[in-house]
């Protein structure tokens, strides 16, 4: 088995607030993250699987690539993740929800059992990994 | 699985020397690592945790209290200070294992019991050339 790993940077704007909260809860919960800001995301994605044995490559990267495009670069890249994309109306963007979500689109669009995992960097200090199960 | 890593900094010094070696065995397991006034480090610490995503707020710890945690108990500890002088670094030698170890089991009591988070893995990034991780979920050094 190997596991291949393609990075991505994207940058979007985002606030993080629950659309049922008052401004004073929404400021406790989610403290400066309440106002419109942004983040210079660094999205690593990670492939597992067997090489191909006449290619040798687990899969095609510029296949992978234009699946990052279609399903994160066009959707998410400056973008406002609030307003431009239908992922946020009922949960805050914070990097546990959008790694999720990436997550999921990726699920769908990839060859099925090839993704092994992703790392979503919100900057150098923090980052959100979610794991598939083993095969 | 899902898991958040947060990363932190801190300068503190050590020196590498067995309180139960001579200075000859000190010198010939540590090299110039035992250099009886100690050298130093800006340490980064890796620090992931896991466990459910609070649906409402969206996280799995909030990073302040996260932050909070490691400044109390393990920044005030260990910054800009000699390693050796801690308690635990009496009787153990302040390698950068040990120091993982330390970090990981300083963290996990107040994170188990502050947040829905549990702590998974520590990893000490001591130079760009030396990383240690300590826990279930610690990428190879």
């Amino acid at each position: 088995m190997v596991r291949i790993t393609r990075t991505i940077d994207f940058s979007c704007s985002l606030s993080c607030r629950a659309p049922d909260l008052s401004e004073e809860e929404n400021r406790a919960l989610f403290g400066r993250s309440v106002a419109q800001h942004g983040h210079n995301y660094r999205l690593e994605v990670t492939l597992r699987g067997e090489p191909d044995p006449v290619t040798g490559m687990v899969l095609d990267l510029k296949d992978l690539q234009a699946v990052l495009d279609r399903e994160v670069m066009d959707r998410f890249d400056h973008r406002d993740l609030n307003a431009d994309t239908p992922y946020f109306e009922k949960q805050p963007p914070t990097p546990e929800n959008l790694a999720r979500v990436i997550e999921r689109l990726l699920l769908v669009a990839l060859p099925k059992g090839l993704l092994d995992r992703i790392r979503l960097r919100q900057d150098d200090r923090l980052w959100v990994d979610v794991i598939e199960p083993p095969a | 699985m899902i898991a958040l890593t947060r990363r932190y900094a801190f300068p503190a010094a050590h020196a590498l020397r067995h309180p139960a070696f001579s200075e000859e065995e000190n010198r010939r397991v540590y090299g110039k690592c035992a250099n009886p006034g100690g050298h130093g480090h800006d340490y980064g610490v890796e620090v992931t945790v896991t466990g459910p995503v609070n649906e409402r707020a969206g996280r799995l710890i909030d990073p302040a209290l996260l932050d909070e945690i490691f400044e109390e108990n393990i920044r005030s500890r260990f910054s800009h200070r000699l390693l050796n002088d801690d308690p635990i670094f009496r009787e153990r030698v302040p390698t950068a294992e040990n120091l993982a170890e330390v970090i990981y089991a300083g963290l996990a009591e107040p994170v188990a019991e502050r947040s829905t988070a549990r702590v998974v893995g520590v990893r000490v990034v001591e130079t760009h050339r030396n990383a240690f991780a300590y826990g279930d979920y610690g990428e190879p050094g």
